[in-house]
């Protein structure tokens, strides 16, 4: 029984890392950088939550949260791709952006500074029965949203594209691939995905809470990054790193570890990962290099 | 236009004149979608801030911190590198300064308890900064990567020794130092009574021109941008790319751990979990729009810091995080306008040359 507990609660964690990763390994793979996702979230779980809020159906809700992800990215890859500017700077705008507008709009629509009203969601808060949590389809979505990625990049035509642009973008050029609309396409693609991980947050807890995706956008990005930019194997770290942080919960009262050093676990591990003491991660040949 | 006044307007004129343009006009919706008249909400944000000398005050404490963290983000950026860990650095430096507050006993002469608790702010935040500086130069890990990551860490490492070890019951910050406090502005100038300055921004002056003189006159200073130009051109003049690297990293993690001192030994006299509150990210904003030079850091950092400050002022018309919104949209407009801009003027330049 416990570990079936485990492994809800590890699922329960893990399907936010899973769609923002899922995001941004497309990006990263097609040469843009994804520091992005952890903003593109944080508007997928308000825009989720205005949503549901005033349709009062949790598909508009997601809906909604995936049209903030798309209009996040497409700022994204306007700025990076049409006017080169610098990914990075672009990235840590976009994020200060995404928590500025979503306070703002807190206090414009919910006269908040800390959090919405509840609205209608999948599946029960706090806790939860397995039942409610098996219910939400988002689940379901986020558990076949790595190998559906992994079956994108690896082995359809556009995959193909995408890992060209990231690798080589003059050979892709030059053997007809638009590079940057592939670029625009993956940028995009990636809003709309980390933003189901936000949305995937809002409706579970049915409610928006102020900077609520507490730098999940950042872990996703570590999974990316110490999976080796493979969409599987980004996976498998989402999974990972939620067991750890699931491992810590249910630690907590026995005060073994401190619940600090257990967060650290993912960026510990990529930091590993980068610096190639085991196994060299190496990214894609382009990324962040979008000036010709 | 001939290529000197082309730089000039590129590199000087450009990035205010797009930050301050964009930051009115996104404002101006900002405020009329809260149902406000932007004219009166500018003029109380203005006279919140530079209108009185408290609110000036204000401003200069806030702009103490931002040109630290600017002027890290810019050392690391003329190096080449992209230091987006300020933040932690910042943290590690607070902390620093803190511990060696703490630690000395109380009523040690400011002469000797100040410069060494400015040199364990320094020493905390170069250390961090010096990670990803090694981790770059010896196994070619991408810094971007590190520093962000190394944020998370830091700051849960100084989480659990503050909320472990060293916390006063029921808060999040240290007990006060025994020894190493900077006296406020206010001691001197009855004016700035109540506001947060101090005289750390004498320091943190110096500091500007100390980076000014090593960029610009020294030796290894010259070095450090040819490696930030071209590393591979750099390291053909005979340069070693890796150990530049390495003391840029350390140096810029030194100049954002500085900040620490503004916070913990200038205003509030202990270490607080999450006193950098963001000043570390904004710190590449005021880089970006200073262009890298540190005289244009100090006009960066008066900018953004009137501008969060402007936000308190205007809180009770317009919710104050319009500012985070103004100051996210103003970063991407001048990312993304000022390169524009660049192409658009040197195009226009080869075009004149080519006509006859």
């Amino acid at each position: 029984m416990t570990v079936l507990l485990f492994l809800a609660q590890t699922l329960r964690i893990a399907i936010p890392y899973l769609f923002a990763a899922a995001g941004g390994a497309i990006a990263e793979r097609a040469g843009v950088v994804s520091l992005t996702l952890e903003g593109f979230m944080l508007g997928g779980a308000f825009g989720a939550v205005l949503g549901a809020h005033y349709t009062g159906s949790a598909w508009l809700g997601i809906a909604a949260g995936v049209a903030v992800g798309v209009l996040l990215g497409s700022i994204h890859a306007g700025a990076s791709i049409r006017f080169k500017a610098d990914q990075v700077v672009v990235g840590v705008a976009i994020n200060l952006f995404a928590v500025g507008i979503t306070r703002f709009f807190l206090q414009l629509a919910f006269q908040s500074s800390s959090n919405s009203p509840r609205v209608v969601g999948f599946g029960a808060s706090a806790g939860g029965s397995s039942a409610a949590f098996l219910a939400n389809p988002l689940v379901w979505l986020g558990l076949a949203v790595m190998p559906a990625m992994a079956f994108v990049i690896n082995k359809t035509r556009f995959g193909l594209r995408v890992r060209a642009v990231g690798e080589h973008p003059q050979a892709a050029a030059s053997v007809g691939v638009p590079v940057n609309r592939v670029r625009y396409a993956a940028v995009i693609a990636s809003g709309a995905l980390a933003a189901l991980g936000g949305v995937y947050l809002a409706l579970d807890q049915h409610q928006f809470t102020d900077s609520m995706t507490a730098g999940r956008g950042f872990i996703a990005l570590a999974a990316v990054i110490f999976g080796r930019w493979d969409p599987l194997r980004a996976g498998v770290a989402c999974l990972l790193f939620a067991a750890a942080e699931t491992l810590q919960i249910q630690l907590q009262a026995a005060q073994i570890i401190p619940s600090q050093f257990v967060a650290m676990i993912p960026y510990v591990l990529t930091i590993v990962a980068v610096a190639g003491v085991v196994g060299r991660s190496t990214p894609p040949a382009a990324l962040g290099k979008t000036s010709e | 236009m001939n290529t000197r006044t082309r730089v000039l307007l590129e590199e000087s004129v450009l990035p205010p004149l797009v930050a301050l343009v964009v930051a009115l006009v996104a404002g101006d919706l900002l405020i009329m979608a809260y149902g406000q008249a932007p004219g009166v909400v500018w003029r109380a944000l203005l006279e919140g801030t530079w209108g009185n000398s408290y609110g000036f005050g204000q401003v200069l404490y806030k702009a103490t911190t931002l040109a630290c963290t600017g002027l890290a983000v810019a050392v690391g950026l003329r190096a080449g590198l992209f230091n987006i860990g300020a933040e932690g650095q910042l943290a590690a430096g607070g902390f620093g300064a803190g511990l060696v507050g703490l630690m000395l006993p109380a009523g040690t002469p400011a002469l000797i308890a100040v410069p060494l608790c400015v040199l364990a702010a320094l020493a905390a935040g170069g250390a961090v900064g010096s990670v990803p500086g090694i981790l770059r130069a010896r196994f070619g890990a991408h810094e971007v990567i590190v520093t962000i990551m190394l944020n998370f860490i830091v700051l849960a490492l100084l989480n659990y020794f503050v909320s472990a070890k060293l916390h006063v019951p029921e808060t999040l910050h240290t007990p006060e130092i025994h020894a190493g406090a900077v006296a406020r502005l206010s001691g001197t100038f009855d004016a700035f009574h109540g506001s947060a300055a101090n005289w750390t921004i004498v320091i943190v002056l110096l500091a500007a021109a100390f980076v000014w003189g090593f960029l610009f006159r020294t030796r290894a200073g010259y070095e450090l941008r040819a490696v930030g130009l071209q590393s591979d051109a750099a390291e053909y003049a005979g340069i070693r790319a890796g150990r530049v690297w390495f003391s840029a990293m350390a140096m810029s993690g030194a100049l954002a751990g500085l900040g620490g001192i503004n916070f913990v030994l200038g205003y509030k006299n202990y270490y607080e979990d999450g006193f950098t509150g963001g000043a570390g990210f904004l710190g590449i904003a005021v880089a970006l729009i200073g262009r890298n030079n540190p005289v244009g850091v100090l006009l960066a950092a008066l900018f953004f810091a009137t501008l969060s400050q402007g936000g308190l002022a205007i809180n009770a018309m317009v919710p104050k995080q319009m500012v985070e919104v103004l100051q996210g949209i103003v970063i991407l407009a001048v990312a993304t306008a000022v390169p524009e801009v660049r192409r658009l003027l040197r195009s226009a330049m080869s075009r004149r040359k080519a006509a006859p």
